[in-house]
Protein backbone atom coordinates (compact mmCIF):
# COMPACT_ATOMS: atom_id res chain seq x y z
CA UNK A 1 0.00 0.00 0.00
CA UNK A 2 1.25 3.31 -1.13
CA UNK A 3 -1.72 5.07 -0.37
CA UNK A 4 -1.98 6.91 3.01
CA UNK A 5 -3.41 4.77 5.56
CA UNK A 6 -7.03 5.62 5.73
CA UNK A 7 -9.05 6.66 9.04
CA UNK A 8 -12.65 4.91 10.22
CA UNK A 9 -15.36 7.17 11.47
CA UNK A 10 -13.89 6.67 14.83
CA UNK A 11 -10.27 7.46 14.64
CA UNK A 12 -10.33 10.64 16.94
CA UNK A 13 -12.05 8.86 19.23
CA UNK A 14 -9.37 6.44 19.50
CA UNK A 15 -7.03 8.79 19.83
CA UNK A 16 -9.34 10.03 22.21
CA UNK A 17 -8.59 6.86 23.95
CA UNK A 18 -5.66 6.24 24.19
CA UNK A 19 -5.40 3.89 21.36
CA UNK A 20 -2.42 3.39 19.96
CA UNK A 21 -2.47 3.48 15.67
CA UNK A 22 -0.46 1.23 13.64
CA UNK A 23 -0.91 0.80 9.64
CA UNK A 24 -3.22 -2.52 9.36
CA UNK A 25 -4.51 -3.34 5.61
CA UNK A 26 -4.47 0.20 4.57
CA UNK A 27 -5.89 1.19 7.34
CA UNK A 28 -4.82 3.39 10.91
CA UNK A 29 -6.16 1.03 13.62
CA UNK A 30 -5.86 0.73 17.67
CA UNK A 31 -3.39 -2.00 18.15
CA UNK A 32 -4.60 -1.68 21.82
CA UNK A 33 -5.93 1.15 24.28
CA UNK A 34 -4.16 1.69 27.67
CA UNK A 35 -6.05 -1.16 29.49
CA UNK A 36 -3.27 -4.06 27.22
CA UNK A 37 -3.70 -6.86 24.96
CA UNK A 38 -4.01 -8.98 27.79
CA UNK A 39 -6.41 -6.66 29.71
CA UNK A 40 -8.40 -5.92 26.44
CA UNK A 41 -8.48 -9.80 25.87
CA UNK A 42 -9.47 -10.59 29.46
CA UNK A 43 -11.96 -7.80 29.44
CA UNK A 44 -13.78 -9.43 26.20
CA UNK A 45 -14.17 -12.74 27.64
CA UNK A 46 -15.13 -11.85 30.79
CA UNK A 47 -17.72 -8.81 30.50
CA UNK A 48 -17.77 -6.73 27.35
CA UNK A 49 -14.88 -5.37 24.43
CA UNK A 50 -15.87 -2.98 21.92
CA UNK A 51 -14.37 -3.18 18.30
CA UNK A 52 -13.87 -1.11 15.58
CA UNK A 53 -14.19 -3.49 12.85
CA UNK A 54 -14.95 -0.55 10.33
CA UNK A 55 -12.13 -1.34 8.01
CA UNK A 56 -14.27 -4.70 6.92
CA UNK A 57 -16.00 -4.07 3.84
CA UNK A 58 -19.72 -4.05 3.82
CA UNK A 59 -21.35 -4.57 1.17
CA UNK A 60 -25.25 -5.20 -0.26
CA UNK A 61 -26.43 -6.94 -2.68
CA UNK A 62 -29.76 -6.44 -4.68
CA UNK A 63 -31.33 -8.48 -7.06
CA UNK A 64 -33.53 -11.20 -8.02
CA UNK A 65 -31.22 -14.25 -7.77
CA UNK A 66 -28.40 -12.99 -5.30
CA UNK A 67 -28.85 -16.16 -3.13
CA UNK A 68 -28.33 -18.41 -6.62
CA UNK A 69 -26.11 -16.26 -7.93
CA UNK A 70 -23.62 -16.39 -4.17
CA UNK A 71 -23.60 -20.29 -4.68
CA UNK A 72 -21.71 -19.99 -7.91
CA UNK A 73 -18.82 -17.98 -6.08
CA UNK A 74 -19.23 -19.96 -2.43
CA UNK A 75 -19.52 -23.08 -1.38
CA UNK A 76 -22.36 -22.87 1.29
CA UNK A 77 -25.78 -22.99 0.57
CA UNK A 78 -27.67 -19.58 0.13
CA UNK A 79 -30.99 -20.52 -1.33
CA UNK A 80 -32.25 -21.79 2.25
CA UNK A 81 -30.50 -19.28 4.32
CA UNK A 82 -34.02 -17.44 5.98
CA UNK A 83 -34.48 -13.81 6.06
CA UNK A 84 -32.87 -12.51 9.37
CA UNK A 85 -30.40 -14.95 9.23
CA UNK A 86 -26.68 -14.67 8.45
CA UNK A 87 -23.94 -17.51 7.69
CA UNK A 88 -20.27 -18.23 7.35
CA UNK A 89 -18.92 -18.91 4.00
CA UNK A 90 -15.90 -18.26 1.52
CA UNK A 91 -15.67 -17.54 -1.74
CA UNK A 92 -13.29 -20.55 -3.50
CA UNK A 93 -10.99 -20.02 -6.52
CA UNK A 94 -10.97 -21.96 -9.43
CA UNK A 95 -8.21 -24.25 -7.66
CA UNK A 96 -10.65 -25.13 -4.86
CA UNK A 97 -8.49 -22.36 -2.48
CA UNK A 98 -10.09 -19.74 -0.42
CA UNK A 99 -10.05 -16.35 -2.10
CA UNK A 100 -11.15 -14.85 1.42
CA UNK A 101 -14.14 -15.49 4.08
CA UNK A 102 -16.72 -13.59 4.91
CA UNK A 103 -20.51 -13.21 6.27
CA UNK A 104 -23.56 -13.44 4.15
CA UNK A 105 -26.40 -12.24 5.89
CA UNK A 106 -30.42 -11.97 4.23
CA UNK A 107 -31.82 -9.02 4.78
CA UNK A 108 -34.67 -9.30 3.40
CA UNK A 109 -35.09 -7.19 0.01
CA UNK A 110 -31.86 -7.67 -0.33
CA UNK A 111 -28.37 -9.30 0.95
CA UNK A 112 -26.31 -7.86 3.42
CA UNK A 113 -22.07 -8.87 2.95
CA UNK A 114 -18.87 -8.35 4.96
CA UNK A 115 -15.37 -8.96 3.56
CA UNK A 116 -11.83 -8.71 4.90
CA UNK A 117 -10.59 -4.90 5.14
CA UNK A 118 -7.71 -6.50 3.12
CA UNK A 119 -9.58 -8.39 0.40
CA UNK A 120 -12.17 -5.46 -0.56
CA UNK A 121 -10.23 -4.84 -3.53
CA UNK A 122 -10.83 -8.28 -4.67
CA UNK A 123 -14.24 -9.12 -3.91
CA UNK A 124 -16.03 -6.37 -5.11
CA UNK A 125 -14.84 -6.71 -8.68
CA UNK A 126 -14.98 -10.31 -8.23
CA UNK A 127 -18.56 -9.77 -7.05
CA UNK A 128 -19.54 -7.49 -9.81
CA UNK A 129 -17.80 -9.61 -12.26
CA UNK A 130 -19.77 -13.19 -11.49
CA UNK A 131 -22.61 -12.08 -10.17
CA UNK A 132 -25.18 -11.58 -12.98
CA UNK A 133 -28.50 -9.57 -12.78
CA UNK A 134 -26.97 -8.50 -8.75
CA UNK A 135 -26.39 -5.10 -8.01
CA UNK A 136 -23.05 -4.70 -6.09
CA UNK A 137 -23.12 -1.57 -3.86
CA UNK A 138 -20.05 -0.84 -1.78
CA UNK A 139 -20.96 0.59 1.68
CA UNK A 140 -18.88 3.54 2.72
CA UNK A 141 -21.09 5.45 4.86
CA UNK A 142 -21.45 3.47 7.57
CA UNK A 143 -18.99 2.35 10.64
CA UNK A 144 -19.36 -1.23 11.87
CA UNK A 145 -19.16 -1.56 15.72
CA UNK A 146 -18.17 -5.35 17.46
CA UNK A 147 -19.43 -5.31 20.98
CA UNK A 148 -17.95 -8.71 22.05
CA UNK A 149 -18.02 -10.47 25.52
CA UNK A 150 -20.67 -12.58 27.95
CA UNK A 151 -22.13 -8.77 29.15
CA UNK A 152 -22.29 -7.65 25.17
CA UNK A 153 -26.20 -8.62 25.59
CA UNK A 154 -26.53 -5.71 28.64
CA UNK A 155 -24.55 -3.56 27.08
CA UNK A 156 -26.03 -3.51 23.19
CA UNK A 157 -29.61 -4.31 24.82
CA UNK A 158 -29.47 -1.05 27.31
CA UNK A 159 -29.70 0.76 23.55
CA UNK A 160 -31.63 -1.62 21.71
CA UNK A 161 -33.96 -3.64 23.93
CA UNK A 162 -34.52 -5.61 20.40
CA UNK A 163 -31.32 -7.13 20.72
CA UNK A 164 -31.91 -9.05 23.74
CA UNK A 165 -34.48 -11.35 21.57
CA UNK A 166 -31.49 -12.18 18.89
CA UNK A 167 -29.64 -15.18 18.89
CA UNK A 168 -26.67 -16.57 17.27
CA UNK A 169 -26.29 -15.76 13.67
CA UNK A 170 -29.32 -13.60 13.68
CA UNK A 171 -29.32 -10.15 11.93
CA UNK A 172 -32.00 -7.21 12.33
CA UNK A 173 -32.55 -3.57 11.74
CA UNK A 174 -32.92 -1.88 15.22
CA UNK A 175 -32.70 2.16 16.24
CA UNK A 176 -30.25 2.89 18.67
CA UNK A 177 -30.64 6.67 19.94
CA UNK A 178 -33.20 6.87 17.40
CA UNK A 179 -30.70 5.87 14.54
CA UNK A 180 -31.52 3.03 12.36
CA UNK A 181 -28.74 0.49 12.37
CA UNK A 182 -27.98 -3.29 11.30
CA UNK A 183 -27.02 -5.58 14.30
CA UNK A 184 -26.31 -9.37 13.85
CA UNK A 185 -25.40 -11.26 16.65
CA UNK A 186 -21.95 -12.99 15.73
CA UNK A 187 -18.39 -11.95 15.90
CA UNK A 188 -14.70 -13.48 15.86
CA UNK A 189 -13.54 -13.66 19.51
CA UNK A 190 -15.66 -17.04 20.28
CA UNK A 191 -17.53 -15.11 22.66
CA UNK A 192 -21.54 -14.18 22.61
CA UNK A 193 -21.82 -10.42 20.69
CA UNK A 194 -23.03 -8.39 17.99
CA UNK A 195 -21.32 -6.37 14.75
CA UNK A 196 -23.28 -3.38 14.32
CA UNK A 197 -23.41 -1.35 11.31
CA UNK A 198 -24.21 2.64 12.08
CA UNK A 199 -24.24 6.03 9.98
CA UNK A 200 -21.12 7.40 10.17
CA UNK A 201 -22.58 10.66 11.49
CA UNK A 202 -23.74 9.02 14.58
CA UNK A 203 -20.80 6.42 15.30
CA UNK A 204 -19.19 8.08 17.61
CA UNK A 205 -21.98 9.36 19.76
CA UNK A 206 -23.35 5.43 19.69
CA UNK A 207 -19.97 4.05 20.15
CA UNK A 208 -19.63 6.30 23.24
CA UNK A 209 -22.89 5.19 24.62
CA UNK A 210 -21.53 1.40 24.46
CA UNK A 211 -18.64 2.67 26.34
CA UNK A 212 -20.23 4.47 29.00
CA UNK A 213 -21.83 1.24 29.91
CA UNK A 214 -19.53 0.04 33.36
CA UNK A 215 -19.14 -3.25 31.58
CA UNK A 216 -18.14 -2.45 27.95
CA UNK A 217 -14.48 -1.38 27.18
CA UNK A 218 -12.08 -0.26 23.64
CA UNK A 219 -10.00 -3.69 22.68
CA UNK A 220 -7.78 -3.32 20.21
CA UNK A 221 -6.70 -5.06 17.00
CA UNK A 222 -3.67 -7.15 19.56
CA UNK A 223 -6.69 -8.43 21.66
CA UNK A 224 -9.00 -9.52 18.38
CA UNK A 225 -6.13 -11.76 16.78
CA UNK A 226 -5.85 -13.27 20.56
CA UNK A 227 -9.05 -13.92 21.04
CA UNK A 228 -9.82 -15.62 17.99
CA UNK A 229 -6.54 -17.83 17.77
CA UNK A 230 -7.82 -18.95 21.15
CA UNK A 231 -11.79 -19.19 19.51
CA UNK A 232 -9.25 -21.68 16.81
CA UNK A 233 -10.88 -19.23 14.44
CA UNK A 234 -8.90 -19.15 11.00
CA UNK A 235 -7.45 -15.91 9.87
CA UNK A 236 -7.44 -15.21 6.29
CA UNK A 237 -3.85 -14.64 4.94
CA UNK A 238 -2.07 -16.87 7.74
CA UNK A 239 -4.31 -19.67 8.47
CA UNK A 240 -6.11 -19.73 5.08
CA UNK A 241 -5.36 -18.30 1.66
CA UNK A 242 -5.46 -19.26 -2.20
CA UNK A 243 -3.45 -22.57 -1.69
CA UNK A 244 -5.27 -23.89 1.44
CA UNK A 245 -8.96 -25.70 0.45
CA UNK A 246 -11.95 -25.40 3.01
CA UNK A 247 -11.29 -29.19 3.59
CA UNK A 248 -7.57 -28.75 5.00
CA UNK A 249 -8.89 -25.98 6.99
CA UNK A 250 -11.19 -28.01 8.80
CA UNK A 251 -14.13 -25.36 7.09
CA UNK A 252 -16.29 -28.27 5.83
CA UNK A 253 -18.93 -26.95 8.43
CA UNK A 254 -19.65 -23.92 6.25
CA UNK A 255 -20.81 -26.20 3.20
CA UNK A 256 -23.99 -27.57 3.40
CA UNK A 257 -24.47 -31.06 2.74
CA UNK A 258 -26.19 -29.92 -0.80
CA UNK A 259 -23.43 -28.06 -2.05
CA UNK A 260 -20.95 -30.72 -0.84
CA UNK A 261 -22.67 -33.11 -3.11
CA UNK A 262 -23.91 -31.13 -6.30
CA UNK A 263 -20.83 -28.85 -6.37
CA UNK A 264 -21.11 -26.10 -8.70
CA UNK A 265 -18.78 -23.63 -7.26
CA UNK A 266 -15.29 -22.89 -8.39
CA UNK A 267 -12.54 -25.57 -7.42
CA UNK A 268 -15.29 -28.41 -6.43
CA UNK A 269 -13.59 -30.68 -8.51
CA UNK A 270 -10.61 -30.75 -5.67
CA UNK A 271 -12.88 -29.78 -2.62
CA UNK A 272 -15.22 -32.76 -3.49
CA UNK A 273 -12.44 -35.14 -4.06
CA UNK A 274 -10.72 -33.80 -0.49
CA UNK A 275 -14.17 -34.31 0.81
CA UNK A 276 -14.25 -38.09 -0.03
CA UNK A 277 -10.55 -39.03 -0.20
CA UNK A 278 -9.66 -36.79 2.19
CA UNK A 279 -7.02 -33.93 2.21
CA UNK A 280 -3.12 -34.09 1.79
CA UNK A 281 -2.90 -31.69 5.16
CA UNK A 282 -5.14 -30.59 7.86
CA UNK A 283 -5.47 -27.65 10.15
CA UNK A 284 -4.99 -28.42 13.71
CA UNK A 285 -4.50 -26.53 16.97
CA UNK A 286 -1.54 -27.10 18.65
CA UNK A 287 -0.43 -26.41 21.78
CA UNK A 288 3.32 -25.47 22.74
CA UNK A 289 4.05 -27.56 25.97
CA UNK A 290 7.07 -25.14 27.38
CA UNK A 291 6.14 -21.66 27.57
CA UNK A 292 7.65 -19.92 24.48
CA UNK A 293 5.12 -18.95 21.98
CA UNK A 294 5.26 -20.83 18.68
CA UNK A 295 4.60 -17.57 15.77
CA UNK A 296 3.84 -18.18 11.80
CA UNK A 297 6.02 -20.02 10.16
CA UNK A 298 7.25 -22.40 12.84
CA UNK A 299 8.21 -25.83 11.74
CA UNK A 300 6.08 -28.89 13.00
CA UNK A 301 7.70 -32.16 13.30
CA UNK A 302 6.16 -35.44 14.54
CA UNK A 303 7.55 -37.22 16.97
CA UNK A 304 10.21 -39.64 15.02
CA UNK A 305 12.14 -36.16 13.79
CA UNK A 306 10.97 -35.44 10.54
CA UNK A 307 9.39 -32.53 9.01
CA UNK A 308 5.09 -32.67 8.90
CA UNK A 309 3.91 -28.90 8.59
CA UNK A 310 4.25 -25.35 9.93
CA UNK A 311 2.47 -22.98 12.14
CA UNK A 312 0.16 -20.55 10.68
CA UNK A 313 -1.11 -18.42 13.56
CA UNK A 314 0.61 -18.53 17.30
CA UNK A 315 0.92 -16.67 19.85
CA UNK A 316 0.32 -15.66 23.94
CA UNK A 317 -3.27 -17.03 24.79
CA UNK A 318 -4.22 -15.03 27.49
CA UNK A 319 -6.91 -16.67 28.82
CA UNK A 320 -5.28 -19.83 28.37
CA UNK A 321 -2.45 -18.36 30.27
CA UNK A 322 0.09 -20.11 27.89
CA UNK A 323 1.02 -20.03 24.22
CA UNK A 324 -1.85 -21.75 21.83
CA UNK A 325 -1.12 -22.02 18.15
CA UNK A 326 -2.63 -23.41 14.61
CA UNK A 327 -1.18 -24.89 11.77
CA UNK A 328 -0.84 -27.58 8.93
CA UNK A 329 0.09 -31.11 9.79
CA UNK A 330 0.42 -33.64 6.71
CA UNK A 331 -2.26 -36.42 6.40
CA UNK A 332 -1.86 -39.53 9.04
CA UNK A 333 -1.31 -37.07 11.41
CA UNK A 334 -3.06 -34.42 13.52
CA UNK A 335 -4.84 -36.78 16.17
CA UNK A 336 -5.76 -34.73 19.01
CA UNK A 337 -3.16 -35.86 21.86
CA UNK A 338 -0.12 -36.77 19.06
CA UNK A 339 3.35 -35.34 20.14
CA UNK A 340 5.11 -33.07 17.84
CA UNK A 341 7.89 -30.92 18.16
CA UNK A 342 8.08 -27.30 17.13
CA UNK A 343 11.00 -25.83 15.81
CA UNK A 344 11.45 -22.39 17.64
CA UNK A 345 14.92 -20.41 16.88
CA UNK A 346 16.51 -23.90 15.81
CA UNK A 347 15.38 -25.91 19.00
CA UNK A 348 13.24 -28.20 19.20
CA UNK A 349 10.26 -27.64 21.75
CA UNK A 350 7.31 -29.92 22.47
CA UNK A 351 3.99 -29.62 21.57
CA UNK A 352 0.68 -31.70 21.33
CA UNK A 353 -1.87 -31.63 18.75
CA UNK A 354 -5.07 -30.67 20.28
CA UNK A 355 -8.52 -29.92 19.47
CA UNK A 356 -9.74 -26.82 18.81
CA UNK A 357 -11.11 -24.70 20.14
CA UNK A 358 -8.53 -23.73 22.91
CA UNK A 359 -11.43 -21.79 24.81
CA UNK A 360 -15.05 -23.09 24.54
CA UNK A 361 -17.47 -20.81 22.23
CA UNK A 362 -19.86 -18.98 24.53
CA UNK A 363 -22.52 -18.00 21.51
CA UNK A 364 -26.37 -17.59 22.10
CA UNK A 365 -27.95 -20.30 20.33
CA UNK B 1 27.89 2.95 40.76
CA UNK B 2 27.37 3.82 37.06
CA UNK B 3 24.93 2.94 35.15
CA UNK B 4 25.66 2.47 31.50
CA UNK B 5 23.06 1.97 28.29
CA UNK B 6 22.90 0.36 25.06
CA UNK B 7 21.19 1.49 21.95
CA UNK B 8 19.78 -1.69 22.25
CA UNK B 9 17.55 -0.55 25.29
CA UNK B 10 20.30 -1.84 27.85
CA UNK B 11 21.19 -1.07 31.22
CA UNK B 12 24.44 -2.28 32.55
CA UNK B 13 26.14 -1.47 35.89
CA UNK B 14 29.40 -2.94 36.87
CA UNK B 15 30.55 -3.64 40.24
CA UNK B 16 33.88 -4.91 40.96
CA UNK B 17 34.64 -7.37 37.75
CA UNK B 18 30.78 -8.45 37.23
CA UNK B 19 27.97 -6.49 35.65
CA UNK B 20 24.52 -7.30 35.29
CA UNK B 21 22.49 -6.26 32.33
CA UNK B 22 19.23 -5.57 31.83
CA UNK B 23 16.52 -4.13 29.70
CA UNK B 24 15.08 -0.50 30.18
CA UNK B 25 11.55 0.28 31.61
CA UNK B 26 11.18 1.93 28.18
CA UNK B 27 12.34 -1.03 26.44
CA UNK B 28 9.50 -3.04 28.55
CA UNK B 29 7.12 -0.36 27.50
CA UNK B 30 7.50 -0.50 24.71
CA UNK B 31 7.40 -4.29 23.73
CA UNK B 32 4.59 -4.54 25.63
CA UNK B 33 3.08 -7.07 28.10
CA UNK B 34 5.47 -9.65 28.38
CA UNK B 35 5.13 -13.56 28.44
CA UNK B 36 8.28 -15.18 27.62
CA UNK B 37 12.16 -14.76 28.52
CA UNK B 38 14.37 -16.94 26.51
CA UNK B 39 18.21 -16.69 28.30
CA UNK B 40 21.47 -18.48 27.54
CA UNK B 41 22.93 -20.41 30.45
CA UNK B 42 25.91 -20.16 33.02
CA UNK B 43 29.28 -20.04 30.90
CA UNK B 44 28.07 -19.15 27.76
CA UNK B 45 30.04 -16.90 26.13
CA UNK B 46 29.32 -14.04 23.68
CA UNK B 47 30.71 -11.05 21.66
CA UNK B 48 29.43 -7.42 20.90
CA UNK B 49 26.32 -7.24 18.92
CA UNK B 50 25.32 -11.44 19.58
CA UNK B 51 22.01 -12.56 20.08
CA UNK B 52 21.95 -13.61 23.79
CA UNK B 53 18.12 -14.48 24.09
CA UNK B 54 14.64 -13.17 23.33
CA UNK B 55 12.03 -11.65 24.65
CA UNK B 56 8.25 -12.09 23.66
CA UNK B 57 5.40 -10.28 23.89
CA UNK B 58 1.78 -10.76 23.67
CA UNK B 59 2.45 -8.82 20.11
CA UNK B 60 5.93 -10.28 18.70
CA UNK B 61 9.28 -11.24 19.93
CA UNK B 62 12.06 -9.16 19.80
CA UNK B 63 16.52 -10.47 20.20
CA UNK B 64 18.33 -9.11 23.07
CA UNK B 65 21.91 -8.34 21.76
CA UNK B 66 24.58 -8.25 23.66
CA UNK B 67 25.98 -4.57 24.35
CA UNK B 68 29.80 -5.79 24.62
CA UNK B 69 31.55 -9.00 24.99
CA UNK B 70 31.55 -11.26 28.01
CA UNK B 71 30.32 -14.41 30.08
CA UNK B 72 27.38 -15.31 31.50
CA UNK B 73 27.73 -16.00 35.16
CA UNK B 74 24.38 -16.16 36.11
CA UNK B 75 20.89 -15.68 34.14
CA UNK B 76 17.87 -14.51 36.21
CA UNK B 77 15.93 -17.96 36.61
CA UNK B 78 12.45 -16.33 38.08
CA UNK B 79 11.89 -14.56 34.55
CA UNK B 80 11.45 -18.28 33.23
CA UNK B 81 8.20 -18.36 35.60
CA UNK B 82 7.30 -14.54 35.83
CA UNK B 83 8.10 -12.85 32.60
CA UNK B 84 5.53 -10.29 33.56
CA UNK B 85 8.10 -9.00 36.07
CA UNK B 86 10.16 -7.66 33.20
CA UNK B 87 7.21 -4.98 32.89
CA UNK B 88 7.11 -4.70 36.23
CA UNK B 89 10.59 -3.81 37.72
CA UNK B 90 13.18 -4.29 34.46
CA UNK B 91 15.88 -1.80 36.22
CA UNK B 92 15.64 -3.87 39.23
CA UNK B 93 15.03 -6.67 40.56
CA UNK B 94 14.12 -8.29 36.61
CA UNK B 95 17.53 -8.20 35.86
CA UNK B 96 18.48 -10.34 32.79
CA UNK B 97 22.24 -11.62 33.44
CA UNK B 98 24.96 -11.26 35.88
CA UNK B 99 27.92 -11.08 33.27
CA UNK B 100 31.63 -11.29 33.70
CA UNK B 101 33.23 -8.15 31.56
CA UNK B 102 35.86 -9.66 28.76
CA UNK B 103 36.98 -5.93 28.16
CA UNK B 104 36.03 -3.20 30.67
CA UNK B 105 36.94 -0.27 28.02
CA UNK B 106 34.48 -1.30 26.03
CA UNK B 107 31.72 0.25 28.86
CA UNK B 108 32.75 3.75 27.39
CA UNK B 109 31.46 2.89 23.85
CA UNK B 110 28.06 2.89 25.99
CA UNK B 111 26.14 5.81 26.82
CA UNK B 112 25.26 7.54 30.27
CA UNK B 113 22.04 8.55 31.53
CA UNK B 114 21.68 11.60 29.79
CA UNK B 115 22.60 10.30 26.33
CA UNK B 116 20.31 7.31 27.03
CA UNK B 117 17.00 9.93 27.71
CA UNK B 118 18.39 11.83 24.53
CA UNK B 119 17.70 8.96 22.53
CA UNK B 120 14.25 8.09 23.70
CA UNK B 121 13.16 11.67 23.95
Amino acid sequence: MTDAPKRTPLYDLHVELGGKMVDFAGWEMPVQYPLGIMGEHKQCREKAGLFDVSHMGQVILRGANVAAQLEKLAPSSFTNLKEGKARYTFFTNDNGGIMDDLIVSNAGDHFFVVVNASMRHQDIPHMEKHLEGVEVTEIFDRALVAVQGPSAENVVGALCPAACDMRFMETIVADINGVSCRLSRLGYTGEDGYEISIPEDRAVEITRAFLAHPDCEPAGLGARDSLRLEAGLCLYGNDIDNDTSPVEASLTWAMQKRRREEGGFPGAARIQKELTEGAGRKLVGIKPLGRAPARQGVEVHCAEGSPIGSITSGGFGPTVGGPVAMGYVAAGHGAPGEQVSLIIRGKAQPAEIVALPFVTQNYKR
Amino acid sequence: MTTYYSEEHEWITVAGDVATLGITQHAADQLGEIVFCEQKEAGDTFEKGEEIGVIESVKAASEIFAPLDGEVIAANETLTETPGALNETPEGEAWIYKIKLADPAQLEELMDLDGYKALIG
